[in-house]
């Protein structure tokens, strides 16, 4: 009997796979993640290092503290959380002081993603949700950035990192400088779209470097772990919307180049939007899904109170995917209608 | 912006009534656990929101200027006894259009978003077509803050909630990332109010 049990295999389907597991995927993201948050430490220096271990071990802590707590078996070496955790610490600004990042990283991961089932479950990019919740309750220290390139970065940080908990930060003017879309905003200054591309302006710890965001973009897509069709919509939609404005009324409005590299867009495209849980299922769906995400955030961004609205975008359109999924609905092999 | 654009704009984005007033709870909470039954509410509010303006305005240019100290309690029996009596005559009319908007009106009638409406609408000095558009973009705003809620709640019922989270709480904790979400459009076009 013993013998028969290694040549006859009862299963049920699938019986061919790709292979692809979710800590494969995940331990892949992070890897494309990797060369992103090492330019931010290079750029931000140690500032930048101790916000990305912050929101790391947070999320990694109130994973494992929950799933002991629900009595689940742990899902840490998954990888997802670790995912979360550094794609939080990207969009942070570096400087931020340490408690209020572990504090957002615990609503990350509590609120964003456990609150909702765990892995699997979440409505919107877990996170996404943390980073929200920080911009609401701490506007200053959210929109308090740190200038590139510092020539002291390796040897100090700013003593706004370790504020006491529930202390509010002090900031030297003298280390603070405005990002690329709150220059343009509120002072009309334009950064050179080479500066851009390389990441050599402020903002959050990993939203600078474009061209590393979309090499660690093209490795995922390449790899068919992330769905390119998301970020390519965002871009055509905000390319076009931004070029026609900007042909309309030169003065009014920014350069196409400018809005696509500047700020949050290539992070939250490339890695947010792309959220296998958050985003729709149909390729027609995506496509609808990343242009409402590219026309939310060029009208937040033009019109709205904030410079940046790429979270806003995000999470809004994370909120419409189910209607999304509903409305694109393919047709069930052999019936006519919609409703099979 | 013209002025009524700017209205509306702001109605059912920048200030909406449920996700950035906070007004109309009981509803949005009671009848978003279903698409379909979400949208017709959210119908039913736009409905009820223009009678709500309409007899604001009249009580407001007709009769409050002789007896300023009636204004709450008048807009809310005025406007109850209006819907009840539009309901009554719908129910009459026409059936179908009863059956499908007619139970959630007594639902709405009441509640603090209908007051909200009439009395921002008289704060601010809207005129009458003003007022209108207000009414719709108030009414379209709930609409669009239901229809999204009960888009997630329908996937948050196929989703492995914890115990602790279920029902209400998870609700609540929902409709504050919506509410999040829509901070974004603080501020659009230069609004402040």
């Amino acid at each position: 009997m013993v013998s028969v049990a290694k040549t006859l295999q009862l299963r049920t389907s699938p019986h061919v796979t790709s292979g692809a597991s979710v800590d494969l995927i995940m331990r892949h993201v992070v890897w494309a993640l990797v060369p992103t948050a090492l330019f931010g430490v290079y750029a931000f220096g140690l500032t930048a290092a101790v916000t990305l271990s912050a929101a790391l071990a947070s999320c990694l802590l109130a994973e494992w503290l929950l799933c002991k707590w629900s009595e689940q078996p742990s899902t840490l070496s998954d990888w997802s959380v670790a995912v979360t955790g550094l794609l939080y610490g990207l969009t942070l600004p570096p400087g931020l002081p340490v408690w209020m990042t572990m504090l957002g990283g615990f609503i990350a991961v509590g609120l964003g993603k456990h609150l909702f089932g765990g892995l699997g479950y979440n409505p919107f990019n877990p996170a996404l949700v943390g980073r929200a919740v920080m911009q609401a309750a701490f506007p200053v220290g959210m929109t308090t950035w740190h200038a590139a390139f510092g020539s002291g970065r390796f040897s100090s940080v700013p003593s706004s990192l370790f504020t006491f908990p529930f202390a509010a930060p002090e900031y030297t003017d003298a280390l603070t400088s405005a990002t690329p879309l709150a220059a343009w905003k509120f002072e009309h200054n334009l950064a050179a779209a080479s500066d851009l591309v390389m990441g050599f302006t402020t903002g959050s710890t990993g939203e600078t470097s474009a061209v590393l965001i979309l090499l660690g973009g093209a490795y995922l897509a390449a790899r068919k772990m992330m769905n390119w069709r998301i970020p390519l919509s965002i871009f055509v939609t905000v390319a076009v919307l931004t070029f026609a404005l900007h042909l309309a009324s030169p003065e009014a409005y920014p350069t196409a180049p400018f809005m696509l590299l500047s700020g949050g867009l290539m992070l939250g495209a490339v890695f947010m939007a792309t959220d296998m849980v958050a985003s729709p299922m149909t390729t027609l769906g995506v496509v609808i899904y990343g242009a409402l995400i590219g026309v939310l955030t060029v009208t937040i961004r033009l019109w709205g109170g904030m410079p940046e609205g790429v979270m806003y975008a995000i999470l809004l359109a994370n909120a419409v995917a189910p209607h999304i999924d509903r409305l694109v609905r393919p047709t069930v092999y052999g019936t006519s209608g919609r409703k099979a | 912006m013209s002025n009524l654009a700017w209205i509306f704009v702001s109605a059912v984005l920048v200030n909406n009534f449920t996700l950035s007033y906070f007004l109309g709870l009981c509803p949005f909470f009671g009848v978003s656990s279903r698409l379909e039954t979400a949208f017709r509410l959210g119908l039913a509010n736009i409905f009820v929101m223009v009678i709500t303006s309409v007899c604001a305005w009249s009580l407001e240019t007709l009769v409050l200027p002789h007896a300023p100290y009636l204004r709450l309690i008048s807009f809310i029996v005025v406007i109850a006894s209006t819907v009840q009596f539009v309901e009554m005559v719908i129910k009459k009319l026409s059936p179908a259009l009863f059956k499908a908007l007619g139970i959630y009106l007594p639902l709405i009638t009441t509640n603090c978003g209908i007051l909200g409406l009439a009395l921002f609408q008289t704060s601010r000095g809207y005129g009458f077509f003003e007022g209108l558009v207000f009414a719709v973009g108030a009414g379209m705003g709930m609409t669009l803050a239901l229809v999204l809620m009960a888009g997630l709640r329908e996937e948050a019922e196929l989703s492995d909630v914890p115990k602790v989270a279920r029902g209400i709480a998870l609700n609540l904790i929902i409709a504050g990332m919506l509410a999040m979400a829509f901070q974004g459009f603080a501020g659009l076009f230069g609004s402040a109010a």
